[in-house]
């Protein structure tokens, strides 16, 4: 039995996180969150018809018994960022929010000096906050130090489905982070999902690699077993890789020759 | 002096531009296709004849590109037009004041009556579309009309007149998401010619406002040019180029580029120069290669089957069912059109277009507490 993952109070049996945009209909979607077994999926809260009772997207997401985490996608700073977590928070009964502030509308890459300033309004309002961030490990300590609940560093670029271009980064995360560190951005394959496993982080979320993929569900099935694959393989402990075969001790054969 | 785009367009000339257009050969466009990124020459390989024999290979790649950037979904809204007044002539245009076309600005109780009408056929992205006649359709209209129809549309863009910095900031104030200004034309002579009366007859006041926008903190900046008034490569050139400058300086701001082709007006003029639709394919497709994030807009100005197929080769963006007419909704369908609607099916047929096509239509991608905060906190 695997340990489980807890983020605030909450356990979930899923290391797999699903994003909620980019798919080509509301049936594809939900058919990609019954294969990947996931038991939260972020959506925008731009995205949502707050006034209208039958949103497509909520209303399908609503009947499963998955967790919403709604998100700010589309702030560009923490006042609209905090703006847009309260009225989450009111409209959907959820005091979860995974705090996106990207300015930058072409890379989507996070401002970390927003982020952390929003993450400590949020926190002290009650608020189970997840950050998206850089893989910046100093960022991850003064985020956990304003009370964030977890911390989702990016792979690489937003959609890029580029892999884990920060892994090193993300290790020195994983090594000194408290709390659950959850690979965010740029996981564009199952081997990439279980990459992020193998080395400890806690859980993956993906979102273009599932949603823009000719078979949302098939690939989704398969995300969810890299990831249990990957995390076994941290919990058993990865065997050493060496580069090249065991050298016959070039630097220490004198000692034998010295001593009898 | 701060800069604008004018020092950077100062640097080119239209003829220079051209003649390097002439010069590209097959190998410039292989070479543009093998690239990861693409720079502006690259773009101006993409767009020009020589190109034209891979338009299959750059359609397959934008529409991966595009699939993957913003996923396989089609952004919706509509227009909403407030007046057709205008002091401006403009020769291709149906609201010319030399145009002996009936004048109407709409009321309060109109402008409510026709947002209601557009939201009711499901939109929640309006677009509001005037003349320029600024004594009697200015800032402070726009304003109201904004405040107006916010608790009706979430997302509200506005494609009016040129305005100054501060205006631009005080639509922010009342949620409006985004501004599209189309130069028309980087061809400074030619502009004068096509504009010989009216406020809109200074090139410069109008190549600035981008920057005015950018300035102001308004999320998102629309351009593009009227296909067709001059040579389109070097036009979208031009506008690639302008594009370039506003994203390294306005960083925060979004881009999007629309495509109108000229079409019949009543009292316009035929186009100088012939886009096919075929063109139009290319210079979507070589927007896409160049810059994958860019939102590509199409109107109903184009016919069905070319929007059938948009969504595919890299349009993001459409209208639907649109009326170019102050209260063609509901208040007065029967008044005169800026240009002619080539693509005339209900929202519905839209749609089912829009799913048979394997994509899903997007109504709401904007939430108005993001409209209005300062830029820094």
């Amino acid at each position: 039995m695997q340990n489980m993952l807890n983020i605030a109070d909450h356990t979930f049996d899923s290391r797999l996180f699903l994003g909620t945009g980019k798919f080509n209909s509301a049936q594809s979607m939900c058919q990609a969150i019954d294969a990947s077994r996931t038991q939260m999926v972020t959506v925008a809260l731009k995205r949502i018809d707050l006034d209208s009772h039958n949103d497509d997207i909520l209303e399908h997401i609503q009947r499963k018994a998955v967790r919403l985490l709604p998100n700010t996608a589309g702030a560009r700073n923490a006042k609209e960022a905090v703006l847009a977590a309260q009225l989450a928070r009111e409209a959907l009964q959820t005091n979860w929010i995974k705090l996106e502030i990207h300015p930058d509308p072409r890379y989507l890459l996070p401002d970390p000096i927003e982020t952390l300033l929003a993450c400590e309004i949020l926190a002290k309002d009650g608020f189970i906050v997840l950050p998206y961030i850089h893989a910046d490990p100093v960022l991850c300590k003064r985020l956990e130090e304003v009370g964030t609940s977890a911390v989702m560093p990016l792979g690489s670029p937003i959609g890029s489905n580029s892999g884990l271009k920060t892994l090193d980064f993300l290790r020195i995360i994983i090594e000194q982070s408290t709390i659950p560190v959850i690979v965010d951005a740029g996981i564009g394959s199952p081997s990439d999902a279980a990459l992020a496993m193998e080395i400890g982080a806690d859980a993956v979320l993906v979102n273009t690699a599932i949603a823009s993929s000719s078979n949302p569900a098939l690939i989704a099935d398969a995300f969810a077993m890299a990831t249990i694959a990957g995390r076994k393989g941290f919990e058993a402990g990865l065997a050493p890789r060496y580069n090249k075969a065991v050298a016959s001790s070039p630097f220490t054969k004198f000692l034998q020759q010295i001593t009898p | 002096m701060e800069r604008t785009f004018n020092d950077i367009l100062d640097k080119y000339e239209w003829e220079d531009v051209k003649e390097k257009l002439a010069k590209i050969t097959k190998d410039d466009v292989v070479n543009a296709l093998r690239k990861d990124k693409r720079s502006l020459t690259d773009f101006l390989a993409l767009i020009s004849p020589v190109a034209a024999p891979y338009i299959e290979t750059m359609a397959a790649m934008s529409s991966e590109l595009t699939a993957q950037r913003f996923g396989k979904n089609i952004q919706l809204y509509a227009p909403l037009y407030l007046s057709n007044e205008c002091n401006n002539i403009c020769t291709y245009c149906g609201f010319s004041v030399d145009n002996g076309i009936r004048r109407r600005t709409l009321s309060p109780p109109e402008i409510m009556i026709e947002a209601q009408t557009v939201r009711s056929m499901g939109f929640q992205h309006i677009l509001l579309v005037s003349g320029e006649a600024t004594q009697k359709v200015g800032v402070d209209y726009f304003i109201k009309a904004a405040r107006q129809i916010s608790d009706v549309f979430p997302q509200i863009s506005i494609e009016v007149q040129p305005l100054d910095q501060d205006d631009y900031h005080r639509l922010s104030e009342v949620n409006v998401n985004a501004v599209l200004v189309y130069q028309e034309t980087y061809h400074r002579q030619a502009y004068k010619t096509y504009h010989p009366k009216g406020k809109k007859s200074n090139f410069d006041y109008r190549l600035q406002t981008p920057d005015r926008i950018g300035k102001a903190g308004i999320h998102k900046v629309g351009l593009g040019v009227l296909l067709g008034l001059e040579d389109w490569r070097i036009d979208s050139f031009f506008t690639a180029l302008h594009i370039e400058y506003l994203q390294q300086t306005y960083w925060r701001t979004k881009y999007a580029v629309s495509f109108p082709r000229l079409r019949p007006a009543a009292g316009a003029a035929k186009p100088n120069f012939d886009m096919s639709e075929r063109d139009l394919v290319q210079l979507i497709c070589a927007y896409r290669l160049w810059h994958p994030d860019l939102e590509l807009s199409l109107s109903t100005r184009e016919h069905e089957a070319f929007r059938d197929h948009a969504p595919l080769f890299g349009i993001t963006s459409m209208s639907a069912a649109s009326k170019t007419n102050p209260g063609g909704y509901s208040v007065e369908p029967q008044s005169l059109e800026q240009f002619e609607i080539s693509d005339e099916r209900s929202v519905e047929v839209i749609i089912q277009k829009i799913r048979d096509a394997g994509y899903q239509p997007v109504w709401k991608d904007w939430q108005p507490e993001y409209a209005n905060a300062p830029l820094h906190t």
